[in-house]
């Protein structure tokens, strides 16, 4: 394989890994707070880039303040999923709460089909869409929106959970709630907070995600399996780990596509996560952990 | 009684004369008895799941998958290479078994969350093949052709016969799966749910019953898949996705997990509501979203669970007055 085509593979697969990353990184902040795995977090992708387009159309504001509204309305969708649904259930077993969120996933869905149907939409690139050759590879400037922002978002998180105090004071809840409660931290306001940020890390990756790969109202099952998928590569435990993950997911299965094949992409992607999963349950980069009987 | 006796034959036995009076009391429409027989055939795959979900507490996003491996090889079997039916049949239970075993060894090491991920994993990776093995399976437009069931000289080529062949076997496994529950490896089952470590640590070996669970609701699967195949004579992959992994799940909570009752009552409620429900196309998804939210705030035992807690309220309503 020449340079070229390796690049091309290469940046092809970080900027989708970059949206995987960003999903991974909302699973891990729910469940570094709650102990709960998001059925939803797909749900939060597909909204960030649906409703970008939904916005664009219904009230046409510009590219920039529609995606804006879009990561917000999701933000939203992340607040009314915790106080409605995730609160009233929160002591329950493991399998409930599977089942609960599962719930909110396919309701999410069903209403976004129920609104604007089952077509394939398409969002206009951020800033054209001349390719720019590098090194002999082709790359759409949507790709340099696409991992620019993402570092950001990530930085922007890194930011926040080492240096606020709002930040610590979430990172306290996911090492003991019991702790952070007696130090006077609202583990309520925590576990809010957390599914607000956690749909906002999604629909973040949704949204610059779609100019590329167009959007419809079921993207989000295969999205958010691949966003847990990234978890496992990188630990779930671990918010950067699982970013890392989702880049190195992408990376793997641009690769696979190009080398192997194209139709059993998503195949090639969840065969290689089963075996980490069976080999390492706490992932390629995660401490195996102790369970407590 | 006797351990050696069949438990419950009772209550199954009352089951069955309802299902041989049925056609009669529907005045032989065959719009409705199709229906019935759709839902028998889904009502065989819950009950695997709710023994699988309900009483051994392991989760399962991949039983559409499951069902669809059943039907598309018995398909394949006798539509493409012509073998007998009762090879085709055999080949597609034998094969879902086969995958669920070789599946479910590494898979059911995983607990919770972990579980319903690989489960979801396996049935996508399993609907990709559906859709892509194109000269298999016929890929996204589904494969034709498959014969109708014949045994001896009698062939089923009437709606009434096949309600009859899907019901006989819904109430076959019933029996099966009642019995099951109330035998020493039903009550290992339910401690294994419990509490995996405290069921160890009887010396219930979990592994073992896990895999043996999971592999039976996946032969239920398996039977269902085959009656689905000739029954249609035709499938398409598009039935045996995600969308259909979560009907499956909702039949189960809705009915009620851990009431095998409850989740044929949950099935035949679920398979008829679109027939009444004009319009329902687009909001059947959300339906079944509400359905899976509200069951667990407000009724975490299905429907079954709803009733007992009914009938003891009226009960303590009428000592008193």
């Amino acid at each position: 394989m020449d340079l070229g085509t390796f690049l091309q593979f290469l940046a092809a697969g970080l900027t989708v890994g970059s949206t995987y990353g960003l999903a991974a990184l909302g699973f891990t902040i729910i469940f570094n707070t709650t102990g709960i795995i998001n059925f939803a977090q797909g749900e939060f992708v597909m909204l960030g880039g649906l409703l970008a387009v939904v916005f664009m159309h219904w009230l046409d504001p510009g590219l920039p303040a529609a995606v804006f509204l879009a990561v917000l309305t999701t933000t939203l969708v992340g607040l009314v999923m915790e106080r409605l649904t995730i609160r009233p259930v929160q002591h329950t077993s493991v399998i409930n709460l599977i089942i609960v969120t599962i719930g909110v996933s396919i309701t999410i869905r069903g209403l976004m089909m129920l609104l604007w149907g089952k077509d394939t939409y398409v969002l206009p690139a951020f800033s054209g869409t001349t390719p720019i050759p590098i090194l002999g590879a082709t790359i759409a400037p949507q790709s340099f929106w696409i991992l620019g922002i993402t570092l950001l978002v990530l930085a922007g998180m890194r930011y926040f959970f080492s240096r606020t105090i709002f930040g610590r004071a979430m990172l306290a809840c996911s090492f003991e709630p019991k702790a952070a409660r007696l130090m006077g931290i609202s583990v309520e306001r925590m576990v809010m907070a957390s599914f607000m940020l956690s749909a906002f890390v999604g629909a973040v990756g949704g949204a610059i995600l779609t100019p590329l790969t167009m959007t419809s109202y079921d993207v989000g099952v295969l999205l958010g399996l691949k966003g847990f998928a990234a978890c496992i590569l990188g630990g779930l435990g671990n918010p950067f780990g699982a970013a890392a993950g989702g880049l190195l997911l992408g990376v793997l299965e641009a690769f696979g596509a190009g080398l192997i094949s194209s139709a059993y992409k998503d195949a090639i992607a969840f065969v290689v996560i089963l075996a980490i999963l069976l080999w390492r349950p706490s992932g390629l980069f995660g401490a195996p952990d102790t369970e407590r009987v | 009684m006797k351990s050696s006796t069949l438990r419950q034959l009772a209550p199954v036995s009352a089951f069955y004369v309802l299902v041989l009076a049925t056609p009669t009391l529907l005045s032989y429409d065959y719009y409705y008895l199709s229906i019935l027989t759709m839902a028998g055939i889904i009502a065989i795959i819950v009950m695997g799941l709710n023994l699988l979900l309900g009483f051994a507490g392991q989760i399962s996003l991949g039983h559409a998958a499951l069902f669809g491996i059943s039907a598309y090889t018995t398909a394949v079997m006798t539509a493409t290479y012509g073998f007998p039916l009762a090879v085709g049949m055999l080949s597609g239970v034998g094969l879902t078994a086969v995958v669920a075993l070789v599946v479910g060894m590494p898979v059911l090491k995983l607990k919770g969350y972990y579980l319903a991920m690989a489960t979801l994993g396996f049935g996508l990776i399993v609907y990709i093949f559906f859709n892509e093995a194109i000269a298999l399976t016929g890929g996204p437009s589904g494969f034709v052709g498959i014969p109708q069931l014949h045994f001896g000289g009698f062939t089923f080529d009437s709606e009434l016969s096949y309600f009859f062949l899907v019901w006989t076997t819904v109430t076959v496994v019933l029996l099966i799966s009642l019995n099951l529950i109330h035998s020493r490896i039903g009550r290992a089952l339910m401690a294994l749910h419990a509490s995996d470590k405290a069921a160890q640590s009887m010396g219930i070996n979990v592994a073992r019953y896990k895999l043996f669970i999971f592999v039976l609701s996946a032969i239920f699967a398996g039977i269902a898949g085959v009656l689905y195949a000739h029954y249609l004579s035709f499938v398409a992959p598009s039935s045996f996705g995600f969308h259909f992994s979560v009907q499956l799940i909702t039949m189960v909570v809705l009915g009620g997990m851990a009431s095998l009752w409850g989740g044929i009552a949950g099935t035949v409620f679920l398979t008829a509501m679109p027939e009444f429900l004009r319009a329902y196309e687009n909001m059947e998804v959300i339906i079944y979203g509400l359905i899976l939210i509200l069951c667990m705030m407000y009724l975490p035992q299905g429907m079954a669970g709803g009733v007992s807690k009914l009938v003891a309220l009226v009960r303590r309503r009428l000592g008193r007055a």
